[in-house]
């Protein structure tokens, strides 16, 4: 499902050209749940962003769904961030000013989705993730753990090939980040493919298996 | 995404900042109502003055004591005594190119009816003046050339004076008393109507030598009007009035003249080109404000865009594409300026019958003014939202994610 073959990407800041990733090359088969770890500056932020499609590769291939993505155009990687990933991050990047129902609905807005549709469905996510009772509430009136399942739900929305979860705990205490993970768990085992991006080993250990990630090179793998 | 969309987003962001929305609007809210006001109280002035030209006799030239240097209307008419009745004499038995001469004198005085009394202003002229008043007598009948021989004790009531002298009575055969002279009142005038605040119906003419010799007590006379046998000769009747008149005045060749004539319809139709390009002049400042309200609108979007950064990069990872986040950003522009619009053309339309009932001015609200102003509070939110949406849309969305 995901097949990316000596990927690099170089950034240019002021002056000097970094490196941020130097040739990776990872396979994601479809229903995996897999973690990418590494300090901070390993590359795994770019990794992420290039997996996600917000960003692509200087060179190298990247195939997600046998789409190649190196050559698409912005409204091209908007549509498959719409329908093929679902993204959940770690400040949660809920909008404000609008109920948990709405920010659910979002992706669907943007694919041209009926709003009666809209609902139902931004009320079956809800539902999934427990929050049934809470959609007509803004973010600011819900806890940390709220929020990111509200997000878990935003994900699913539009029925996407992957989840990418950015940090998905770093906001959260400890028993929250716990109980986030094993709706993570819980929609894997429902056949849907998680790529979580970590420096937490023990939030890592949800997963099947650990890409290690250093100075933009892959380190090595293991399955747990 | 559809355009239903966006106009959604754009109310909920518009609703969430009350103040600021109706402090942005506030631009074109006065830019718009200026615009109608200025353009319905220019139209209205415009159509005064066109009612006026038509109301006057086409071919009339005025009279006036006074030299044409001092400007016979402001500083020279009425303070100057040079015209007397016998020059409208002259005129009539000399002048080849005027159809008629009516000499007017005017005063206002004490008039009694039975135990009602009144101020009015009393007009001493001929049956000429009919002719180039374009008025007649609407009841009874004018009175006539034997009548101005004769100095005859009779006149002809405006509306306003029957209205408020003779209530409940037919005024034709009745006795009124002006000055303490007995006038038998002969007709009624034609309804006028009001100019400005002078009510052009609360007046009483009678004829001038009446006028001169028992009431006013003078030779000198307020005007002569005259009206020119074809529109093509006021030209030569203009010269041969200044001749005739000068001879008559036994001045000097070199020395100015002591009266002044005044072509009225043309003097009225300057007024109304005046008033039309004043009109221009006032929408123009009023427009310069819309677009100052503009400049307000795009201000207020761009902070609109910066402190939604991360709305827009979270909205870009779900799949927004830059049309839509322009879109978003441009129906929000255009909302507030539309609004902004509507509240304005409805202050305007309101402060105009406000100004016209209160200060008396005649204002006319023209469809094609609110259209205008309708179409330009349209334009000005594009124009000035389509920068701020603009930047919103080619913002990067790793960038916009990570803004804090």
């Amino acid at each position: 499902m995901i097949v990316m073959e000596n990927v690099t990407k170089t950034y240019r800041m002021g002056e000097i050209d970094v490196n941020a990733l130097k040739g990776v090359s990872i396979l994601v088969n479809k229903g995996e749940f897999i973690s990418i770890m590494g300090p901070s500056g390993s590359g795994k932020s770019t990794l992420m962003n290039i997996i996600g499609c917000l960003d692509i590769p200087t060179s190298g291939i990247y195939t997600l769904d046998d789409i190649a993505v190196a050559g698409l155009n912005d409204n091209q990687l908007a549509d498959i961030r719409n329908r093929k990933i679902g993204f959940v991050f770690q400040t949660f990047n809920l909008l404000a000013r609008e109920e948990a129902i709405y920010n659910v609905e979002l992706p669907m807005i943007y694919n041209n989705v009926s709003e009666k549709e809209r609902r139902e469905t931004a009320m079956q996510m809800l539902e999934a993730v427990g929050l049934a009772q809470r959609a007509k509430h803004k973010p600011s009136e819900m806890s940390g753990g709220e929020r990111q399942r509200v997000a878990i739900a935003r994900s699913l929305v539009n029925k996407p090939s992957i989840i990418l979860a950015d940090e998905p705990t770093g906001n959260l205490d400890s028993r929250t980040g716990a109980e986030i993970m094993k709706i993570f768990q819980k929609l894997n085992e429902d056949g849907i493919t998680i790529i979580l991006v970590t420096h937490e080993r023990d939030i890592a250990e949800y997963s099947r298996r650990v890409i290690n990630l250093r100075d933009g090179l892959v380190e090595g793998e293991e399955t747990l | 995404m559809r355009i239903k969309e966006s106009i959604h987003i754009a109310r909920r962001s518009l609703m969430g900042n009350k103040m600021r929305s109706l402090l942005t609007m506030l631009g074109v809210i006065i830019g718009v109502a200026a615009i109608i006001a200025m353009i319905s109280i220019g139209n209205g002035a415009k159509a005064d003055i066109s009612e006026r030209i038509r109301s006057l006799g086409s071919n009339v030239l005025q009279i006036r004591p006074g030299s044409q240097m001092f400007g016979g209307r402001g500083f020279g008419a009425g303070s100057v005594m040079t015209l007397k009745y016998e020059d409208a004499e002259v005129l009539k038995e000399k002048a080849e190119y005027l159809a008629y001469v009516d000499p007017e004198t005017s005063d206002r005085t004490q008039v009694k009816f039975g135990n009602k009394n009144d101020n009015i202003e009393i007009i001493g002229t001929t049956p000429s003046y009919q002719r180039v008043q374009n008025t007649k007598a609407a009841k009874g009948s004018f009175f006539t050339e034997e009548d101005l021989a004769f100095k005859a004790k009779v006149c002809i009531v405006g509306q306003t004076v029957v209205d408020n002298l003779f209530v409940n009575t037919d005024p034709i055969g009745q006795e009124i008393r002006i000055k303490n002279t007995d006038f038998r009142v002969l007709g009624v005038l034609e309804k006028k109507g009001s100019m400005g605040p002078f009510d052009q119906d609360n007046r009483i003419l009678i004829p001038i030598t009446t006028a001169q010799k028992r009431l006013f007590g003078t030779d000198y006379i307020r005007s002569i009007s005259v009206e020119v046998k074809s529109k093509d000769e006021i030209g030569v009747a203009t010269e041969e009035i200044e001749t005739i008149l000068r001879r008559q005045h036994k001045l000097l060749p070199g020395k100015e003249s002591d009266f002044n004539i005044r072509d009225q319809s043309s003097f009225l139709e300057t007024l109304e080109k005046t008033s039309q390009s004043f009109t221009y002049l006032l929408g123009g400042i009023a427009a310069v404000s819309l677009i100052v309200g503009g400049i307000g609108i795009m201000n207020i979007m761009l902070v609109s865009v910066t402190e939604r950064t991360r709305e827009i990069g979270t909205r870009k990872a779900v799949g927004a594409k830059r049309r839509d986040i322009l879109m978003q950003f441009l129906v929000e522009s255009l909302v507030l300026s539309l609004l902004g619009g509507i509240i304005g053309i409805l202050l305007g339309v309101g402060g105009a019958s406000l100004i016209s009932k209160f200060a008396g001015w005649k204002t006319l609200v023209s469809v094609d003014a609110i259209l205008l102003a309708f179409g330009f509070s349209a334009s000005i939110g594009i124009f000035f939202g389509i920068y701020p949406a603009r930047k919103a849309a080619r913002l990067n969305p790793i960038e916009a994610l990570r803004y804090e």
